[in-house]
């Protein structure tokens, strides 16, 4: 602690950190995005045999699994600071919460299944 | 001083219906921001997560999957989840602009708040243009 400094300013300490996030997993979304629309392009269209190729290579594997765990990342974010506004009542909130979280490691497993599971 | 020093403050209105007053188009984006993301989060997920599975899964798996996008109301569905999409990556990308301190002054930020909506809409057009 810097000599003379006898109060640390109130707040749980993660809103720098949150707007930060928000905005890189923003980016890699947005990368993401321009990455499966420029595949789809360059296929011209996709069918069952394409759109499986396109997941058998383990780079766009990876690539999407990056991409979802920065858009569960930013849902989380969002949508807590949602209920911050909206859902004020403390034990309203904290089952609200959990709620999503539950759901946002649910999507994560979901995630890495699909990629891969075995079907 | 003490509490009887103090001139007595009038009751002033407290007025605060949203549905009342009119927003400015900034506000209007933000809570568009929200409600997209908040339509994303609850529909678009699990939907997504959803088709990637089915449509990996086997040729007769992923014609099913593809066949309610041909429907009306696949369609319409498909269409606001891109809306939400699209609208969401616009008003972010206004926000990043905006944290570069571009187009802070209330001018361009109204400005870039129109061309947020109008693009999006734009967009979203030509989305359900290629759907029906």
């Amino acid at each position: 602690m810097v000599a003379g400094v006898d109060k640390l300013p109130v707040g749980a300490h993660y809103g720098l950190r949150d707007w930060l996030s928000q905005r890189v997993t923003a980016i890699v979304i947005t990368l993401y995005t321009a990455l499966v629309l420029g595949i789809v392009l360059w296929h011209g269209g996709v069918d069952y045999a394409t759109w499986k190729a396109i997941f058998a290579g383990n780079a766009f594997r990876i690539a999407t699994f990056l991409f979802m765990a920065s858009l569960l990342w930013h849902a989380w974010v969002g949508v807590r600071n949602i209920l911050m506004d909206y859902a004020k009542p403390f034990g309203v909130r904290l089952v609200l919460e959990i709620v999503v979280i539950c759901a946002l490691v649910a999507y994560a497993g979901w995630t890495v299944q699909i990629l891969w599971g075995n079907g | 001083m003490a509490a009887v020093d103090r001139p007595v403050a009038k009751p002033r209105p407290i007025y605060l219906n949203l549905f009342a007053i009119r927003q400015p188009l900034p506000a209007i984006v933000s809570i568009l921001h929200r409600i997209s993301g908040a339509l994303m989060f609850v529909v678009g997920i699990p939907l997504l997560l959803w088709f990637v599975q089915r449509a990996l899964a086997s040729p007769d798996a992923y014609a099913a999957a593809v066949a309610p996008l041909v429907t009306p109301f696949g369609k319409l569905v498909l269409l606001v989840l891109a809306w939400s999409y699209l609208y969401h990556l616009l008003a972010g990308l206004r926000h990043l602009a905006l944290d570069l301190h571009i187009g802070i002054r209330l001018g361009p930020a109204r400005s870039s708040a129109a061309v947020v909506l109008l693009l999006s809409v734009l967009l979203a057009l030509i989305v359900a243009v290629r759907l029906w």
